[in-house]
């Protein structure tokens, strides 16, 4: 792998940039391997990479059914943020936050991250207790966020309504340091860091069946071949109820889909994330000038990857609300991702029945912001065979016990 | 857009007239039964790419409760039948196969 910086552009323009090579392998899979991570998307790849970075795992081979990227790690509105109430949820997504501060250099792939800072509306008097209890949440956690009040939005976000006919903005919940990051390069980073390793990214590779014996797994078939492995990581979002089914276990999870649209390219009007969960709605502008917006999932079972309009409409009246300016904007491209929701909202990083066998799932609508830190806690599971601090608490078995991390009531809305 | 017939008025109602209700034909668990069964019944849920029974609302109609065959992987509805039933429909589960041979049957 060749590294890439200014004084690598300089050297490879004197070739016409003819000599940069591919950035990551496209291998056969062997007989077998020490791990099998079912899933390059974000989370699978990044859990590889901090197996190979912090454990030296590096037998690895990450399996993939269509392209690496492809689905919600390349489907979604790419917002990152760590301002949650529980405190599990909040130790994972600052972890996930703060490693994407250096991720660019860590993986010698510029992946854009953009501290540009976020806001979550406070638009009734409940939300406006619901966030400045989460503050007081944040400070304890070390998760740095401020309330502020709607002259400080209104100074941010010059474009608001603040004084909206149903729902005028009551003030805000600030996180200085959230911001997006550049959905694909993300992926693509960690598959040309996992690739460099010595591990084998198999595109085009769909597990049929997981092989098992005396309760352990062994392998699993594919479309390829079967490979044996010691440990099998699902890191497959939506599709997780159906690998959980070949595996013989049944976990706490609903597929269902969720869309974003991007608009036409306009000038610089946005330079912060703004949410706004009461009307149920969220928008920023990409680098290259596109509203990207997003709303709230379907209610019913989905595997198509495609939405309903009326979503999109209520989605869009809801920003058109808050934002009257961009009434006039054309929509350029709609898609849906199918997101696994757990009933508390909450991921599971877990054992599972089947031996030797770790799930990674149920991040539902908000997986993106946490691919670093779910890589990072999903690897110390995978090589410790035991959870470590950050995942103890997100066990598939904290149903049974009633201990929920119940994000869905801290936030009103799923995220 | 998703269009489901409501057994219990008859009208063709589009999805903003409907609500969502989960897996249909639990079976309930309760007091005295065994935390594996509770759990299983409260949390755990079929989430099947392919063949689901579930629950709607008539919500803007009749405000009743039915159920409904559909096809996660394409979308395609089979049919809707009343609540008042612990298993689908003969025929509908005989139409389900003609439409999907590969169907291993209700439960």
């Amino acid at each position: 792998m060749k590294r890439y910086s200014g004084f690598a552009v300089a050297r490879e323009g004197l070739n016409y940039h003819l000599g940069w090579g591919r950035a990551w392998r496209n291998p056969a899979p062997r007989k077998k391997y020490d791990v099998i991570i079912v899933g390059a998307g974000g989370h699978g790849l990044a859990t590889a990479y901090y197996l190979g970075k912090n454990y030296g795992i590096r037998n690895v081979a990450i399996l993939e059914k269509g392209w690496l990227g492809g689905g919600n790690t390349g489907r979604n509105t790419t917002i990152i943020r760590s301002n949650y109430l529980q405190d599990p949820s909040a130790a994972i997504y600052e972890k996930a936050r703060s490693l994407y501060e250096t991720l660019s250099q860590d993986l010698n792939y510029n992946v854009m991250f953009s501290p540009r800072g976020l806001l979550m509306l406070a638009q009734t008097h409940h939300e406006v207790r619901g966030y400045r209890r989460t503050v007081y949440a944040n400070n304890l956690q070390g998760v740095e966020t401020e309330w502020i009040g709607p002259d400080r939005v209104k100074q941010l976000v010059p474009i608001i309504n603040i004084d909206g006919p149903r729902y005028p903005v009551l003030g805000a919940l600030y996180q200085a340091r959230g911001g997006t990051a550049r959905h694909d390069a993300v992926a693509w980073g960690y598959a040309r860091a996992c690739s460099d390793m010595g591990m084998d990214i198999i595109q085009q590779c769909e597990v049929t069946g997981i092989r098992q014996a005396n309760g352990k797994v062994t392998g699993v078939d594919t479309t390829k071949g079967s490979i044996d492995c010691d440990k099998l990581g699902l890191v497959v979002a939506g599709h997780t109820s159906v690998l959980a089914e070949m595996g013989g276990f049944r976990l706490p999870i609903e597929s269902l889909a969720l869309q974003a649209l991007v608009s036409e390219p306009i000038k610089p009007c946005m330079d912060v994330v703004v949410m706004a969960n009461t009307v149920h709605g969220y928008m920023s502008q990409s680098d290259k000038g596109e509203m990207v917006i997003g709303g709230g999932t379907d209610g019913f079972n989905n595997y198509t990857q495609r939405g309903s309009w009326q979503h999109v409409e209520e989605t869009i009246r809801a920003l058109v609300e808050t934002f009257p300016m961009i009434s006039r904007l054309k929509m350029l491209r709609q898609w849906g991702g199918i997101v696994d929701m757990t009933g508390d909202r909450s991921p599971i990083l877990s054992k599972t029945p089947l031996g030797n066998c770790f799930v990674n799932c149920g991040w539902g609508t908000g997986g993106f912001k946490a691919i670093p830190g779910s890589g990072w806690a999903m690897a110390e599971l995978m090589a410790k065979g035991a959870p470590g601090p950050l995942t103890e608490e997100f066990s598939m078995y904290r149903f049974r016990e009633g201990k929920f991390i119940d994000e869905s009531v801290a936030a009103g809305v799923a995220h | 857009m998703l269009i489901l017939e409501c057994p219990c008025c008859g009208v063709k109602a589009e999805e903003t007239e409907l609500a969502p209700g989960g897996e249909a034909h639990l079976k309930r668990y309760g007091p005295g039964s065994s935390d594996e069964d509770f759990d299983n019944y409260m949390f755990a849920r079929a989430n099947p790419k392919g063949v689901h029974f579930e629950r709607w609302r008539h919500a803007y109609g009749c405000g009743k409760w039915f159920l409904a065959a559909r096809c996660t992987a394409t979308l395609e509805v089979f049919g809707t039948y009343p609540a008042q039933t612990t298993e689908p429909p003969a025929e509908l589960q005989a139409y389900i196969k003609s439409r999907r041979p590969e169907w291993e049957g209700y439960k």
